[in-house]
């Protein structure tokens, strides 16, 4: 039998006095495409962190086998678009870099083996065009491809990508989603995905974990995303409504899952509709950021 | 005349090289982490430090490394965060200036030593006092060695660092001693006043004319190193104070590599057609 990459058993997280889980059991299996959804707050960030060893839970936390631990050079991570800054004497290649020597202490033993990884880490997510150009310059889109090329340069068996998507246009998003699933492919790699937003990555999901409040629900897409579901998690009515392909959870308090604010401007049909229900309310909206 | 033969001329230009060398290296990563302003406070309160220590009858030099460290350690506390950072150094840095006033006042006959100390002077520094800028240079860079690399990462991308596992809080407390001993030796060559001409101006300059970070560093020591040397060369031919010389020549330095800069660095828009 292998062993999982990440099992949690049994595991309570408090933070600031308020409880984010609790009782949470959880396994992924390698090779499995895990995405969490969740309304901001809900814990989903939180939940990366712990996998990551940054803050601790009770139960039963193993990585890879092991107890999650502060500094696993097996997880690779991609957190939320923010764009660096314009004037950063940093190429794209030296932030990729950083990804295996970004840990390590002293002096760079072996320059050009670094060099190596660095080039064909640039090329799996082909960046090479742009791996000269300070950092601050490239697109959105461009940085985040750097970033996952700096998660994946160290080869990791775990990736966590934290609403890696934000704030990047479709095009892109695709384009992102395409490297990871490359990568997928050729290592047998596993994905915690967490997101606003299950649309670009619902095609290669193979299980969904949506967390609301405390409350938490798992399965395979077609399980978790139906109005059933939903409407148990979030303890309110919330339709889930599938429109070519694409979800769109509507519920009258409190954010949608589906789609979200960036989209809102884009012709996609019914990703409106999300956006709206939640726009309009107003009221009874009791979601905190704490994260 | 042969200048060379004096000993305070050998001991200015020994200082000036250590300097400078320090300055050139730490600068790099002060420009990067955005430091200016906790430069300006550590060196205040080195001067604070300074005017203690001559007060107890106690080495200027040890008073000045103590009020440098207690200064970034500080700030190392109290600004965390990087939003609490300027308000953390402004409060150190105004208590300290306080403690400076009132150093002053006990101590009536101290007005020229404060000069000496916010004005600098390179030509006064003694063969032990290189003997002590050479021991701490070897350990600044040192250390500053051992943790390029992460603290590269955390002042990069603080967050992913984090995750994957740089320490980050320590290595910018670390930073913050480093930074804390480089600006004791850099007051002794252009003051208090002016110590962000040595640990700011060659290294943003640097920044301007290359993104390579291997000659990003050598152009930032080669730089401090240029300022130093022709200022105190300057100096002892004009007897123009040694301080204004190295400021101006970095300051004329830094406007020509703004103006040079985006020439020499090669942007996206030459980049995109390959």
């Amino acid at each position: 039998m292998t062993v999982p990459a990440i099992r949690i058993e049994d595991s309570s997280l408090r933070l600031g006095g308020r409880v984010i889980w609790s009782d949470l059991s959880l396994s992924v299996a390698r090779g499995e495409f895990l995405t969490v959804i969740g309304p901001n707050g809900a814990g989903k960030t939180s939940l990366l962190k712990v996998i990551l060893g940054l803050i601790p839970a009770t139960g039963r936390i193993e990585v890879l086998g092991d107890r999650a631990r502060r500094g696993n050079r097996r997880i690779g991570y991609v957190p939320q678009l923010k764009g660096l800054e314009q004037d950063l004497p940093i190429r794209g290649r030296d932030l990729v870099g950083l990804g295996i020597e970004g840990t390590r202490w002293g002096f760079r033993l072996r320059p050009s083996a670094v060099a190596d990884q660095v080039e064909q880490a640039l090329a799996e997510v082909h960046a090479q065009s742009f791996a000269d150009v300070p950092v601050g310059e490239l697109s959105g889109g461009e940085q985040q491809r750097l970033r996952i090329a700096q998660a994946l340069i160290g080869e990791p068996e775990l990736l966590l990508c934290d609403e890696a998507l934000l704030s990047i246009d479709l095009h892109h998003q695709r384009e992102i989603c395409d490297v990871i699933a490359r990568w997928r492919e050729r290592t047998g790699g596993t994905v915690v995905f967490v997101t606003h937003d299950v649309n670009p990555v619902l095609a290669t999901t193979d299980r969904i974990l949506a967390v609301v409040g405390g409350q938490w629900a798992e399965g395979t897409p077609d399980d978790v995303l139906k109005t059933e579901t939903m409407t148990r998690l979030y303890g309110s009515q919330v339709d889930v409504l599938r429109v070519h392909g694409r979800v769109i959870v509507v519920a009258e308090s409190f954010e949608p899952i589906g789609d979200h604010h960036e989209h809102a401007h884009e012709p996609a049909p019914g990703g409106m509709a999300g956006h709206h229900a939640h726009g309009a309310d107003g009221g009874g909206h009791h979601e905190h950021r704490q994260e | 005349m042969n200048l060379l033969g004096y000993e305070f001329v050998q001991n200015a230009i020994l200082a000036g090289l250590v300097v400078a060398i320090v300055s050139g290296l730490v600068g790099r990563f002060v420009v990067l982490r955005n430091m200016s302003f906790a430069v300006h406070g550590i060196a205040e309160v080195g001067f604070t430090g300074t005017a203690g220590a001559i007060l107890f009858g106690i080495d200027p030099v040890l008073g000045l490394l103590a009020g440098a460290l207690l200064a970034s350690i500080g700030i190392g506390t109290l600004g965390v965060r990087l939003r609490d950072r300027d308000v953390a150094i402004g409060a150190i840095l105004a208590f300290g200036l306080g403690l400076g006033v009132l150093f002053l006042t006990l101590y009536t006959s101290y007005a020229t030593e404060a000069f000496t100390i916010l004005f600098g002077t390179i030509t006064g520094v003694s063969r032990q006092d290189v003997v002590l800028l050479v021991v701490l240079a070897i350990g600044t860079v040192g250390a500053l060695a051992m943790i390029n690399r992460p603290l590269t990462f955390a002042s990069v991308d603080p967050e992913v660092a984090e995750a994957r596992g740089v320490p980050v809080r320590f290595v910018s407390i670390l930073f913050l001693v480093i930074l804390a001993i480089a600006v004791a030796e850099a007051i002794q060559v252009v003051g208090v006043l002016l110590v962000l001409t040595l640990l700011i101006t060659p290294a943003a300059s640097a920044q301007k004319l290359t993104v390579l970070p291997g000659l990003g560093t050598i152009v930032s020591v080669g730089i401090a190193l240029i300022c130093t040397m022709c200022g105190i060369i300057l100096s002892l031919l004009t007897l123009y104070p040694t301080s204004f010389l190295v400021a101006t020549l970095s300051f004329v330095i830094y406007i020509a590599s703004r103006i040079a800069g985006p020439r020499l660095v090669r942007r996206r828009a030459l980049e995109r057609p390959t």
